[in-house]
């Protein structure tokens, strides 16, 4: 048995790695939740591409698909019921699908770490934050309790904890929220990952805290040039820190492009409609737009453009037919049959 | 924590006077002639009997025999059975069979029920959760009055595979059939409650977080899931042995075992009021000090939990 402390090296080995092939590049990935009452069809072909250093926001509804395509890149997906149906995730060239469960575990919170929603739920209550943060170090890198709690309670300071020497020792309910999410974070970044994912990071917190929370993850990811996604459903935060936007409908990207683009001149009929649903100060006193209609349920998707039932634009061919990704632009894309008409050209 | 311990100390004194009140009372309303029941079918002279009553002081009030009772046991004196014993020696000898019937029992139950739990929890629908589904219904079906006597016949007497009694200085090998008998009261609970816990806790948030870290599934479940889903299992395994120390009144009878329950038995049969009310005295101090034990253990388990 080869020991933990050469899992770098082990990484370096795994089949098709390239330094210069795409830090992350998911392609056409099709995930299926398997259950009694029917197939779910929770994402249906979901395609976006990061590099280092960047910030890659992932907009939706609820129930779009973005966490489970986050589980998904992960690998921590429960099959059954959840199965990946088709696609591809490469990290730096090598297919994480094609490998072993073994494998994948040198590439997960390695190269690939993810935090969660709600960190009250996500940690452990029954350990302390000092064993849940030294754990990683001892099964990863095979330091000694004492080695991996100094390690930990560097994490903390980096994830600006006061007093983390003493806080090592209590246990996630006697954190604050926005100190709890700062804990989830200092996880994810224990072992130095290459990208981050970050699930709906600031949803469960206050406001104030939320934009504390940003700061903080957006300067990380500048000093270690780390690669971000960002899942969200909030058009602000997007706004804030993303270089590009991959926005999702019924498990599909249908609209991909650099965060300047999405506000100024949105490609698709679901972003524009998502950007119109934004309060606006200079429209106080009118009723807010709303998208109208539900987003439909995955166990049964409308053919054609998933969104033809929600969408003004709407006519026959948005039935029949789904809409290819047209190329706008460089790095920008949209399904959309008539997309002429969104953009006004 | 110490506050709390002080304070479940007075509940427990408020519980001790109140179960050996009550216990008491419905002694003193059960007995007709507790003195005829001492001398048993011989006659007794008048002058004999006016010397027992003053003895036991039979013609004073409920409320003043009961302090005479209470009185008694504050000072480390159970009293004397009608049969002329004394109870504390009684119990001296009792318990001890008692004691080790119950936690071989236990051993056994919470063996059984975590190992067995823990596995059809994290395989929900396979063929051995829906096995031991099947075994633990038939087992909580079964009376112990069945139970007991039919697993004495079977492999007692039939097979021979163990000795079909027990006796005052049992061996550990002939208390396994007991004990296994005793087991099957609580394990089928004990069981179900760590499947439950077990899947509950598989679908947790920080489950999802401990496979994010890339921990080995080995570790997930043995490090994370186990830790809190035993924290409603050793509750419910505390207060199950308090229930079997308290004697185990049928397994004892049948297995003729002269622990706590047998005597407790004979005792309700000949209507010895204070054999019964000294030994029931003294099983309210063990359960009470064992769910204190098990309050402490809750809080060791689960952080969350604040004794201020």
């Amino acid at each position: 048995m080869t020991g933990v402390t050469d899992i770098r090296a082990q990484i370096d080995a795994l089949p098709g790695l390239d330094p210069r092939a795409p830090l992350l590049h998911v392609e056409d990935l099709h995930v299926e939740f398997r259950t009694r009452d029917g197939v779910a069809k929770a994402v249906n072909g979901a395609s976006f591409h990061l590099s280092a250093g960047e910030t890659l926001a992932i907009l939706g509804e609820s129930g779009c698909g973005k966490s489970v395509t986050a589980q998904a890149v992960m690998g921590i997906l429960d099959t059954p019921p959840a199965h990946i149906t088709n696609g591809t995730v490469r990290y730096r060239g090598v297919d994480l699908l094609g490998l072993s469960e073994q494998e994948r575990r040198k590439v997960r919170a390695n190269r690939i770490a993810m935090i969660f929603q709600d960190a009250l739920s996500a940690l452990n209550p029954v350990y302390t934050v000092g064993f849940q943060l030294g754990e990683l170090f001892r099964k990863h890198r095979g330091l000694s309790r004492k080695d991996a709690k100094r390690r930990a309670v560097e994490s903390l300071d980096q994830v600006r904890i006061p007093a983390a020497g003493q806080r090592i020792n209590d246990y996630p309910h006697q954190f604050s929220g926005g100190m709890r999410q700062r804990v989830m974070i200092a996880m994810a970044l224990a072992l130095d990952p290459e990208v981050l994912i970050a699930d709906e990071p600031t949803t469960a917190l206050d406001v104030t805290v939320q934009a504390q929370i940003m700061r903080l993850l957006a300067e990380l990811q500048r000093q270690r040039t780390m690669g971000l996604i960002l899942i969200t459903h909030d058009m602000g935060v997007v706004a804030d820190v993303a270089d590009r936007v991959s926005v999702m409908y019924a498990g599909k990207v249908v609209e991909e492009a650099p965060v300047y683009d999405i506000y100024g001149r949105p490609a698709h009929p679901y972003t524009q409609a998502l950007l119109a649903s934004i309060p606006r100060l200079d429209l106080k006193g009118r009723p807010l737009n709303v998208i109208r209609g539900l987003p439909p349920a995955l166990t049964d998707i409308p053919s054609g453009c998933a969104f033809h039932p929600r969408c003004g634009y709407a006519r026959e061919i948005c039935r029949q037919e789904q809409p290819p990704a047209y190329r706008i632009a460089p790095h920008r894309e949209s399904r959309c049959h008539f997309i002429r008409e969104v953009l006004g050209v | 924590m110490f506050r709390f311990i002080v304070r479940r100390l007075l509940q427990m004194v408020l519980t001790f006077f109140g179960a050996t009140f009550l216990v008491y009372a419905l002694m003193f309303a059960a007995q007709s002639d507790p003195i005829q029941a001492l001398v048993g079918e011989r006659p007794i002279t008048d002058s004999q009997r006016a010397a027992l009553t003053e003895r036991y002081h039979l013609n004073d009030s409920f409320l003043q025999q009961y302090w005479y009772y209470v009185k008694g046991l504050l000072t480390g004196d159970l009293g004397t059975s009608l049969t002329g014993r004394r109870i504390s020696d009684m119990l001296a000898d009792a318990w001890p069979v008692t004691l080790r019937l119950s936690l071989m029992a236990i051993i056994f139950a919470a063996t059984i029920a975590i190992v067995a739990g823990v596995v059809s929890g994290i395989r929900r629908g396979s063929i051995f959760d829906n096995a031991t589904l099947f075994v633990t219904l038939i087992v909580l079906a079964m009376p112990i009055v069945v139970l007991a006597p039919l697993a004495q016949l079977i492999f007692g007497i039939k097979l021979g595979w163990f000795p079909p009694t027990a006796g005052r200085d049992a061996t550990l090998y002939q208390l396994l059939l007991p004990a296994a008998v005793l087991a099957s009261l609580v394990v089928a609970t004990e069981l179900r409650v760590t499947r439950a816990s077990v899947a509950e806790n598989m679908r947790a948030d920080y489950v999802r977080t401990a496979r994010a870290k890339a921990l080995t599934r080995s570790r997930v479940i043995g490090v994370h899931v186990l830790r809190n889903s035993l924290i409603p299992v050793v509750t419910l395994i505390g207060v199950d042995i308090g229930g079997l120390m308290s004697g185990a009144i049928v397994t004892e009878k049948v297995f003729n075992i002269p622990g706590v329950g047998f005597n407790l038995f004979r005792g309700i049969r000949t209507e010895d009021g204070p054999l019964v009310v000294g030994f029931v005295s003294f099983l309210v101090i063990v359960f009470l000090v064992v769910n204190l034990l098990v309050d402490l253990l809750y809080a060791v388990l689960d952080p969350r939990i604040r004794y201020e």
